[in-house]
């Protein structure tokens, strides 16, 4: 108990120091390619952020969905959910590297701050893994509720945060000995997360109830509660996923799935600004560096659309795969 | 100072969290009734080995609901269990009940019965405190003039099916019927319901014919697919509930027509090959737990331990009327893996829910179709609604 106690009050006080840390080790500048990864497809899409331009579609693995870079953006991970696997693809090279074996259909996962550990969830197994990447083995397995998705680590790395989306619960793991510290209650079928960057709140979609859910760090409690309601939908067309907060706290960004729509919010006041049209069933979101350009993936029109952050209005649409899922832009 | 002030806050936090879990451990039984030797399940509709439609008792279901509990039990210290019972008349399925609920506390319990036997256990459990789930009974009476406020129905009446399959036709403008049904009573039963379906929804059943499952060439007007067939319609509605007869009908149409209803494309409340809303997930959990892939009542059962599950965890409670109170109101929000969150109708406890349309492997569409408008609810498209139902459970 007292252990736990301390490891939470070191979570919850270092995490602006290290977000900071992390922020200054990402490379200057990159390929300037965008990699997508279509669920049904199975494959990448990789396209060219000047242009925007499709320039290569890579053949990956059966259901890849959940794609993070590693710290200096040289590899990045590919959750294969059909084939058990996580694919490591060389960012400028676009060349498999490797292939981690035995993670039980991953969905989606987050990096450790020190680049070596990743939180993956096991959708089919109520696990979270804990994956060495030195190794590639598993080190740790926390059992959770069914369909763990949503993976946020602390940017201190103390603690791991998870949803499950079938018992409508966020858990809070303790990322040293994997116990589990909490089971939040929040709304049905959590899915995703966006941390604020003074790591003060948590924000988690709850695709069913149409709402995000805000989690106070420090209490481990939803302090507040955000619904949308786009012109023309009604409460049960609105299931947000992805959530995404700007560097400077200041605005967040909501995609709202069937509502075709991404939710433009201001953090403070926790107001809905405006509701951005996109494709259809609206889920995964990924920024520019600049955060100029905000990217979104519509499973179900195989498309992306770009977003000019600053206007709130939507550029264009570009073609992608079979059911688009991620987006990663090494810019 | 601050960080010790912090510290004490983050402190009261944990406690909070942790009485709960500290609290000893309730268990709260879920009791699962079932009519050994139903015939709905007879292992004799099959010939040979060859098996005329996909048929389990859905107890496997409840099983997998009762798995996911289990986290959702660690967090607010409730541990949920199941007691099955398995007798072979009517009255033995009343007394298992009353006994139960007597002698454990049982107050909840699906029953996986036909009609009458859901009716006889209604009965005898009137002015208990006790609520009943039907988990695999269609039938639009219990819904309407023999409906019961103690009981609840997870799956759909013939009334939804109907009506969700109607609404892809008129979709379609595939309104002329010809409508070929069976002797049995289900067959009725569904066949009436449908029957109503094409009224609310426009469509015309332009010739009625019943058919004969047999070879004697003295009823070939009943017995020939083709003479049966030779009607000019725009779609053939089959209603075969035990499908024997049914399976023969597509392709063996005098006229080239699709086959609907229980061939062809089929309304269900749930289908294997449904992929989305999580749906892959329940079906592999489905699968590993059953060794057959997940059938409608299966997910009707899944749906009734889901639901108590559920009103536990909102209410924090294992009071009966607390939880029952959630349950029966608009604040349930019940992920029913089907992309629209399902509540009970209050005016005859029916779950509302989409209804998927389906052929042996894929979910072509589902229902309610877009376009398909109710003022407050689009699911209230599918059923009777509050007016035209003859249950009279909210007065």
């Amino acid at each position: 108990m007292n252990k736990t106690v301390k490891q939470l009050i070191f979570a919850v006080s270092l995490p602006c120091i290290n977000l900071l840390l992390t922020n200054t080790l990402v490379s200057a500048k990159g390929t300037g390619l965008i990699f997508v990864s279509n669920e049904k497809g199975n494959t990448l899409s990789v396209l060219d952020s000047k242009t925007n331009q499709l320039i290569n579609t890579i053949d990956t693995c059966g259901r890849p969905r959940g794609m993070h870079f590693n710290l200096d953006k040289t590899l990045f991970y590919v959750a294969c959910a059909d084939d058990n696997q996580i694919a490591v693809y060389d960012v400028a090279t676009q060349e498999l590297v490797e292939r981690i074996l035995d993670i039980e259909e991953p969905e989606t996962f987050d990096l450790h701050p020190n680049g070596k550990i990743l939180y993956v969830s096991n959708e089919e197994d109520a696990m979270v893994s804990f994956v060495d990447l030195e190794t590639g083995e598993v080190v740790k397995e926390v059992e959770v509720g069914e369909e763990p998705e949503g993976v946020l680590v602390m940017p201190d790395g103390s603690i791991v945060f998870v949803t499950s989306e079938n018992a409508n619960m966020v858990h809070v793991i303790d990322t040293k000995t994997g116990e589990v510290l909490a089971d939040i209650l929040v709304g049905t079928r959590p899915r995703r997360f966006a941390l604020t960057p003074n790591g003060k709140e948590l924000w988690v979609s709850a695709e069913l109830a149409g709402s995000v859910n805000i989690i106070d760090t420090a209490l481990l409690k939803v302090t507040d509660e955000l619904l949308f309601r786009p012109q023309g939908f009604r409460k049960d067309e609105v299931t947000p996923v992805d959530v995404l907060i700007t560097r400077d706290g200041k605005t967040a960004f909501v995609a709202l799935g069937r509502a075709n729509h991404v939710a433009v919010v201001d953090v403070a006041s926790k107001k809905v600004k405006d509701y951005l049209l996109v494709g259809k069933r609206a889920w995964g979101l990924t920024m520019t560096r600049d955060e100029k350009l905000l990217y979104v993936a519509n499973g179900l029109s195989d498309d992306l659309t770009i977003i000019d952050v600053q206007k709130e209005k939507a550029l264009t649409s570009v073609s992608v795969g079979f059911v688009p899922y991620a987006i990663l832009i090494d810019d | 100072m601050i960080r010790k002030a912090f510290g004490i806050f983050c402190f009261a936090g944990l406690l909070s969290l942790q009485s709960v879990w500290g609290a000893g451990k309730t268990t709260l039984v879920i009791g699962y009734a079932e009519l050994d030797g139903d015939p709905r399940y007879r292992e004799d509709r099959r010939y040979a080995g060859i098996e005329f439609k996909p048929r389990g008792r859905p107890w496997p279901g409840a099983k997998v609901a009762l798995r996911e509990s289990r986290i959702v039990g660690r967090a607010i210290g409730i541990k949920f269990r199941l007691e099955k019972v398995s007798v072979k008349s009517e009255p033995e399925l009343a007394e298992a009940i009353v006994r139960l609920h007597e002698k454990q506390n049982v107050s909840f319990f699906l029953v996986d019965a036909p009609a009458e036997a859901l009716l006889t256990v209604a009965n005898a459990a009137q002015g208990k405190p006790l609520l009943l789930f039907n988990v695999s009974e269609s039938a639009d009476e219990l819904r309407g003039n023999q409906c019961r406020p103690h009981l609840m129905h997870t799956i759909p009446s013939y009334a939804m099916l109907a009506d969700g399959l109607a609404q892809y036709l008129v979709t379609k403008q595939w309104r002329n019927l010809l409508l070929l049904q069976g002797k049995l009573p289900r067959d009725q039963a569904f066949s009436q319901a449908f029957r109503k379906t094409a009224k609310k929804f426009g469509l015309k059943i332009t010739e009625e014919k019943e058919f004969v499952l047999s070879n004697d060439p003295r009823q070939r007007d009943q017995n020939n697919i083709a003479l049966l067939t030779t009607h000019q319609s725009e779609v053939v509605l089959l209603v075969d509930t035990d499908g024997e007869f049914g399976r023969y009908v597509p392709y063996q149409t005098v006229h080239p027509r699709p086959v609907v209803g229980t061939e062809g494309l089929i309304p269900s409340a749930w289908h294997w090959a449904w992929e989305r809303h999580g749906a892959p997930q329940l079906n592999q959990r489905f699968v590993k737990r059953a060794k057959r892939k997940m059938l409608g009542p299966d997910w009707a059962a899944w749906a009734a331990v889901k639901v108590i599950v559920e009103s536990v965890l909102r209410t924090k409670s294992t009071d009966f009327e607390k939880v029952t109170g959630y349950l029966k109101s608009d604040r349930l929000t019940l992920d029913a893996y089907k992309g629209t969150p399902a509540s009970f109708r209050p005016w005859n406890n029916q779950l509302r829910q989409p209804i998927l349309l389906h052929t042996h492997n894929a979910v072509v569409a589902r229902a309610p179709l877009r376009g398909f408008l109710h003022p407050t609810q689009n699911l209230d498209t599918l059923g009777v609604t509050s007016e035209g139902s003859g249950c009279r459970i909210e007065d």
